[in-house]
């Protein structure tokens, strides 16, 4: 039981490649840390991770099978900019209810008002976006979550109540988390293991 | 850039000099809207009387009982335009309807189902557009037999590759949204992000391309017909109007041409004008000015 | 720090306003911008630190003078003792007061990225100079002919900031030059932005990162909902800091991962 990744590699023009031979794993309710600079593939190794798009080499599994299309993906990926990962045309009660219908407790947790429910996307802030993306996520069928910067945008005090509210959920879920940033001091605060992508970069 | 505008707690009434430019653009189009009605209505109205050959009242000028005159049988170019423009408008709207039609799925077409089928659509939309329009028209009209029938085929086949040029840049562009490609992983079918992501983000878009080709459409059916193609003479379509009035021009019966050119103007630049102010109001970018 | 008898810029009672329509025609004011102060003095760092959201950025727009039409604002910003005008602002940006943006969009997507350097740079020695530049942040010579979308978000940002070294700067405002940066280019931007520092001009940092900002900043502003919340020395920013003014930046140092990344009351403010 693990999503993994095996000899994962990918180029954008012959012999050129971004990585390869890269081999990931991450078991249910473990926090696995991706670090790694701009230009040296880590959102792409996620992308790639949650199904998003075909590595050129390697595959990747989840629980020894493949990822399918056109089904829910128990992969899901967070994104850095939740403006841009909202349908800015959606009212919010839209955005939250696309796959499922979340529970009060979870709204609750992450502090999710009624009111913002009748709002219109760019009526919130960034913060408040990236919590609605965070609950969307957290389908009762999400078995991994990769969260690619997910809170690079925001402030301290966001990030850290975000990220506590988050692992909590997922680790009484054992949900496997993958977390994607270049800030060495949240991943080694938050994560049981860090791989670095990308050694040559 | 504008972050986060919709702070409730400090929201004050605007009291700036900038005005209201959006009450401005919804007079703008309810004139237009206006306009275009009191068009249709009376053209219902009117009796089909007026346009019988009346001895009597023959190469009047315009006066309160013949308010555009009448022309050399007698008939009442009042009755005669407005009837006219009707058609031109029911021609036009059907044209439009087949063009916007035609350029939505081929747009669409173009942008989803990859590079092979965009490139053979993208080529057949620079041919449409590198042709000139009058003359494809013509040739297109006199193929089909003329009639009204060939006057909506041809001009709805010659005005939906702007268009659908449009959609497909949209299509194009919102295809690799970050919202659509979390809706893929959802697992939601083509049709459910067709309809729930793409159609609410392209179908403004598609109202105002339809509405800013409305009047390319009755100008060009308007000239069709003035040029003899399509219709029989004694149908009040308003290029037949304008055509017969050349003759008697020299004869200094100015109102046959004046009356009838200024409304068709009119009725033109109305729509165009209804598309130009959506336009405005739903593009973010000056929506808010 | 130097204290100047004048700072080179003071952002005072600074209030940024946008007219909305909303249900349909009526029309109506937000301010994501309220009370904002700010002053830099020659040779001085200030980091603007805030979330996005914060407004900081608009800010940044307000000073250059290029907010969008629809934005109104009051209050006073004055440039080495004389008020900002429009017009003033429109001789001087891009000379005087240099913009690095936030956002890669800035850059032109079809034009090679090393001709974008080029512009405004000395005829004569710009080619010279833009290799050297290039050099200077890390980018190879033959990156100079691609166009942006063939180069990544970080090697953009690197292109960005080349473009805005000029000489005879006096006032350089950054927005968010560094996130997703490999730290040997990050190192690069640091030194460069204290270089313009040294050289006598004034830096505004504008930034949601604490760690970027005290590491080369003097002095620090934070900001929270477009108010100013506090101004302090960087110095400020260590231990558990008991130097700090206000709860607010006390919380938002303590919050940081590498010190306790602490909230310790979980409830999100109503």
């Amino acid at each position: 039981m693990a999503l993994m990744g095996e000899n994962l590699g990918v180029y954008y023009k012959k012999d050129q490649w971004i990585f390869k031979n890269i081999n990931i794993k991450v078991s249910p309710g473990e926090v696995l840390g991706l670090s790694g600079y701009s230009g040296c593939g880590k959102t792409t190794l996620a992308r790639i991770l949650a199904g998003y798009i075909l590595p050129q080499a390697g595959r990747v599994s989840v629980d020894t099978k493949h990822l399918i299309q056109k089904k829910f993906r128990p992969v899901q990926l967070i994104y850095q900019h939740p403006e841009k990962a909202i349908n800015p045309l959606w009212k919010m009660e839209n955005v939250l209810t696309e796959t499922y219908t979340p529970s009060q407790d979870i709204l609750d947790a992450f502090g999710i008002r009624d009111d913002w429910r009748k709002r219109w996307p760019i009526e919130l802030s960034g913060g408040e976006l990236q919590r609605f993306c965070i609950v969307r996520a957290l389908n009762p069928n999400t078995r991994y979550i990769i969260a690619d910067e997910m809170t690079t945008m925001l402030d301290a005090i966001t990030q850290a109540k975000i990220l506590h509210v988050f692992l909590d959920i997922c680790q009484s879920r054992k949900i496997g988390v993958i977390v994607v940033s270049h800030e060495k001091s949240l991943l080694h605060r938050i994560c049981d293991r860090v791989y670095k992508v990308g050694q040559l970069c | 850039m504008l972050e986060q505008l919709g702070r409730k707690e400090d929201v004050l009434p605007y009291t700036g000099k900038a005005g209201n430019v959006r009450k401005k653009i919804i007079w703008m189009i309810s004139f237009s809207v206006c306009l275009i009605g009191f068009i249709v209505i009376l053209s219902f109205i009117l009796s089909n009387d007026n346009l019988r050959v009346n001895n009597a009242s023959k190469n009047l000028m315009p006066s309160f009982k013949y308010l555009f005159g009448t022309d050399w049988l007698g008939r009442d170019m009042f009755t005669r335009t407005m009837k006219g423009l009707r058609l031109s408008l029911a021609v036009g709207v059907f044209a439009t309807v087949i063009s916007v039609t035609v350029a939505t799925l081929l747009g669409t077409v173009a942008a989803i189902f990859g590079k092979k089928i965009d490139e053979i659509i993208s080529w057949f939309i620079e041919l449409f557009i590198g042709m000139p329009h009058l003359i494809f028209m013509i040739l297109i009209c006199y193929i089909v037999g003329g009639g009204i029938q060939g006057i909506v085929i041809s001009v709805a086949m010659t005005h939906w590759t702007s268009l659908a040029r449009v959609v497909r840049a949209e299509v194009l562009q919102i295809k690799s949204a970050e919202y659509i490609q979390i809706s893929q992983s959802y697992g939601k079918s083509v049709w459910y992000i067709a309809r729930k992501h793409v159609m609410p983000s392209v179908f403004p878009q598609i109202m105002i391309g339809s509405f800013l080709m409305f009047p390319h459409v009755i100008l060009h059916e308007a000239s069709l017909t003035f040029l003899g193609f399509g219709l029989s003479p004694q149908t009040p379509a308003v290029g037949i109007i304008l055509s017969e009035a050349m003759s008697h021009l020299s004869t200094g019966q100015w109102w046959l041409i004046l009356f009838p050119g200024i409304l068709l103007i009119l009725v033109a630049k109305s729509f165009d004008n209804i598309g130009e102010q959506l336009r405005i109001l739903l593009d973010p970018t000056s929506s808010n000015e | 720090m130097r204290i100047a008898v004048q700072p080179l810029l003071k952002v005072e009672n600074l209030s940024i306003g946008f007219s909305q329509y909303f249900r349909g025609t009526q029309k109506r004011v937000i301010h994501p911008i309220s009370n904002l102060n700010v002053d830099i003095n020659e040779g001085e760092i200030v980091a603007v630190l805030g979330a996005s959201g914060s407004g900081k950025s608009l800010l940044a727009h307000a000073i250059l003078g290029i907010l969008p039409t629809n934005a109104i604002y009051s209050g006073s910003m004055i440039y080495r003792g004389v008020e900002l005008t429009k017009k003033r602002k429109e001789e001087l940006r891009g000379r005087e007061i240099s913009f690095i943006p936030q956002s890669v969009n800035y850059l032109d997507p079809l034009m090679p990225v090393g001709k974008q350097v080029q512009i405004g740079l000395d005829k004569q020695s710009a080619q010279e100079r833009q290799k050297m530049l290039f050099a200077h942040y890390g980018l190879k010579e033959s990156d100079g002919k691609l166009y942006p979308h063939e180069l990544s978000g970080g090697m953009l940002r690197r292109a960005l900031f080349a473009t805005s070294v000029r000489e005879g700067v006096k006032l350089v405002i950054a927005d968010e030059p560094t996130p997703g940066i490999h730290p040997k280019a990050l190192k690069e931007i640091l030194k460069q932005l204290r270089q313009f520092a040294k050289e006598g001009a004034g830096v505004m940092l504008i930034t949601h990162d604490i760690m970027s900002a005290i590491e080369i900043a003097n002095r620090v502003a934070v900001i929270k909902d477009g108010q100013t919340m506090e101004i302090s020395a960087a110095s400020a920013f260590s231990g558990t800091g008991e130097q700090l003014k206000t709860e607010y930046a006390r919380r938002l140092w303590r919050a940081l991962p590498q010190n306790d990344f602490e909230c310790q009351e979980l409830r999100w403010e109503a």
